[in-house]
């Protein structure tokens, strides 16, 4: 599976999301610039980690006006796979491709620390692989993670089953001590409604391999292969 | 010409910035206040004359970019 990672000015978890996907998952990955209009034959975008623009403005306000943005808004009403990583989650609700928004962590801190994740449903691209129960011990490293959306739309993410993870304990329970940036009904990621773009705030790419203290972050990359394969045999029969 | 655009947290939006500068001041011995909120001032300078034409161009550049209307409120002077 063709794999396109975006660069954006200041990304700077890109390097890593290549490595996870090429060297310890064995797929082809490449870069795209933000300047590029096209994302090629990428069967499934990467919008990395990072302080695109510097953040400035708000977090995401300006990548999401970059050429390549375009040409992703356009690769997900195609429903092509697209799945945003802390800054890249919130370039993909600054977009408009995801609802809600990424304010300042509740505690004004910057918070670089492994937390655990619940997946709330199987069903979808980015967790479908996720074995059931299994809770995933990721790195988060954001100051502005907390998760809001207005009442409508968090009625909507139930109705729909939009939260694909939440923040909880080494043990599995949802308490607001195991939210470390406020963020609402504990949420760490989401998808649309479609089911083809998600995002979330904790670093799967940085949780890939044992060597770094956690492998976990591969069940979503995982998850999201599986999808893509199911999908060319389906086209292919 | 110049616009001022202030930009301001909806009240639905917890400010914690706001928060902690409010309990500083309380702590400094400012009394009878009962909230802050923290946002960001734009000072934005303008070829022309035509302040309705600004207006119109900052409103809609307010609403799409430099404000997030999902959780931030703004205020557009021109003068």
């Amino acid at each position: 599976m063709n794999f396109a990672v975006l660069q954006f000015p200041a990304s700077n978890c890109d390097q890593d999301a290549i490595h996870a996907l090429r060297d310890v998952l064995g797929h082809p990955a490449r870069y795209v610039w933000h300047k590029e209009t096209s994302l090629g034959d990428a069967d499934a975008v990467i919008v990395p980690g990072g302080f695109s623009y510097g953040d400035y403005l708000r977090c995401g306000a300006i990548a999401r006006f970059s050429p390549v943005m375009q040409a992703v808004k356009q690769f997900a009403d195609n429903g092509g796979l697209v799945l945003g990583i802390c800054n890249g989650f919130q370039v993909l609700t600054e977009a408009g491709l995801l609802p809600g928004a990424l304010v300042r962590n509740r505690d004004l801190q910057f918070h670089c620390e492994h937390i655990f994740l619940k997946t709330v449903t199987p069903d979808s691209p980015f967790t479908s692989k996720i074995p059931a129960g299994k809770l995933l011990k990721i790195p988060i490293a954001h100051g502005e993670g907390c998760y809001f959306a207005d009442e409508s739309t968090l009625v909507a993410f139930k109705a729909n089953n939009q939260i694909l993870w939440q923040y909880c304990s080494a043990t599995g329970d949802v308490t607001e001590g195991a939210n470390p940036n406020g963020s609402l009904l504990n949420i760490a990621g989401i998808c649309n409604q479609r089911r083809n773009v998600a995002g979330l705030m904790p670093h799967p790419e940085r949780a890939s391999e044992s060597l770094l203290g956690s492998d976990d972050g591969r069940w979503i990359f995982e998850s999201m292969i599986a999808a893509l394969q199911n999908k060319t045999v389906a086209q292919a029969a | 010409m110049k616009a001022k655009i202030i930009i301001t947290p909806k009240k639905a939006v917890v400010d914690p910035q706001g928060k902690t500068v409010r309990s500083a001041l309380e702590q400094m011995g400012h009394q009878g206040i009962k909230a802050v909120h923290v946002g960001k001032y734009l000072e934005i300078e303008l070829d022309g004359t035509d302040k309705e034409i600004a207006r119109k161009t900052l409103d809609e550049a307010c609403h799409r970019f430099l404000s997030n209307p999902l959780i931030e409120d703004y205020k557009l002077e021109i003068e």
